[in-house]
């Protein structure tokens, strides 16, 4: 069929308001995935780079770092970090599984998208216990 | 056909798709294997923390996952960039300054792996 015959494409409707789009689950993990990669680059590596050099210096600088981490501004930041490092982990082995084709259709992939969102979750949450 | 190319693009090969994936892999033994020193050691204190970063090998292995970090964060990164900053001028500038961030990490982590010595 020449190009010239082919029926032209209707015009898609552009409808990107997030607030009344409803994503699915998958779609939260993923947009959850590379909003805490944005973290883990933008104040992660830093913070953990300053924090390990200063922690390396000497008995007293490690003493200093454990007495900072007791603000709980410190922990907040400490709490999100480790949530944010944990969904990227986990929505990454996800990704691998799925290159493995694993958990590709759509019911396998609401349900590891769940496991991901979830697990994530809770082991941020039994940090954030222990830390407090 | 030569496909419209963009300068500032993701160069159209499964290259930077296999290189998220393999410095993901190391990045997770990485990880595994600083679980295994903190259940190994059963906590942290300054001394074990010390003795950790005084061996070598754990020297180079936090090099080898830092560089692969720094590689997966320029390709994470770009892929943002490119979603949803448009105009090549800025996009471009950006790009340049995360490249600039990232080497400058590098040389820092060199220097708390080594300068401190």
């Amino acid at each position: 069929m020449a190009a010239v015959d082919r029926p032209v494409a209707k015009p898609r409707p552009v409808y990107l308001n997030l607030f009344a789009i409803r994503m699915p689950l998958p779609a939260v993990v993923s947009i959850l995935h590379r909003a805490s990669g944005a973290l883990l680059f933008l104040i992660g590596i830093p913070l953990v780079l300053g924090t390990v050099q200063r922690a390396l210096a000497a008995p007293e600088a490690w003493t200093q770092m454990r007495a900072n981490l007791d603000a709980p501004f410190a922990k907040i930041v400490a709490v999100v970090l480790a949530w944010a490092f944990i969904h990227h982990l986990l929505a990454g082995i996800r990704h691998l599984l799925m290159d493995a084709h694993i958990g590709v259709e759509l019911q396998g992939a609401r349900q590891a998208a769940a496991v991901t969102l979830v697990l994530a979750v809770v082991i941020t949450l039994a940090i954030a216990v222990r830390l407090w | 056909m030569t496909p419209n190319r963009i300068v500032v693009g993701a160069h159209y090969g499964w290259r930077d798709w296999l290189v998220q994936r393999v410095t993901a892999v190391m990045m997770v033994a990485y990880t595994l294997l600083i679980l295994g020193l903190l259940l190994w050691f059963g906590g942290l204190d300054f001394a074990s923390w010390k003795a950790t970063f005084g061996n070598e090998a754990f020297r180079i292995a936090t090099f080898v996952f830092m560089v692969a970090l720094f590689w997966h964060a320029w390709v994470g990164v770009r892929n943002i960039l490119m979603d949803y900053v448009k105009p090549i001028v800025v996009r471009l500038t950006l790009q340049v300054l995360v490249i600039g961030v990232l080497v400058g990490y590098a040389g820092w982590t060199l220097q708390v792996l080594w300068g401190g010595r």
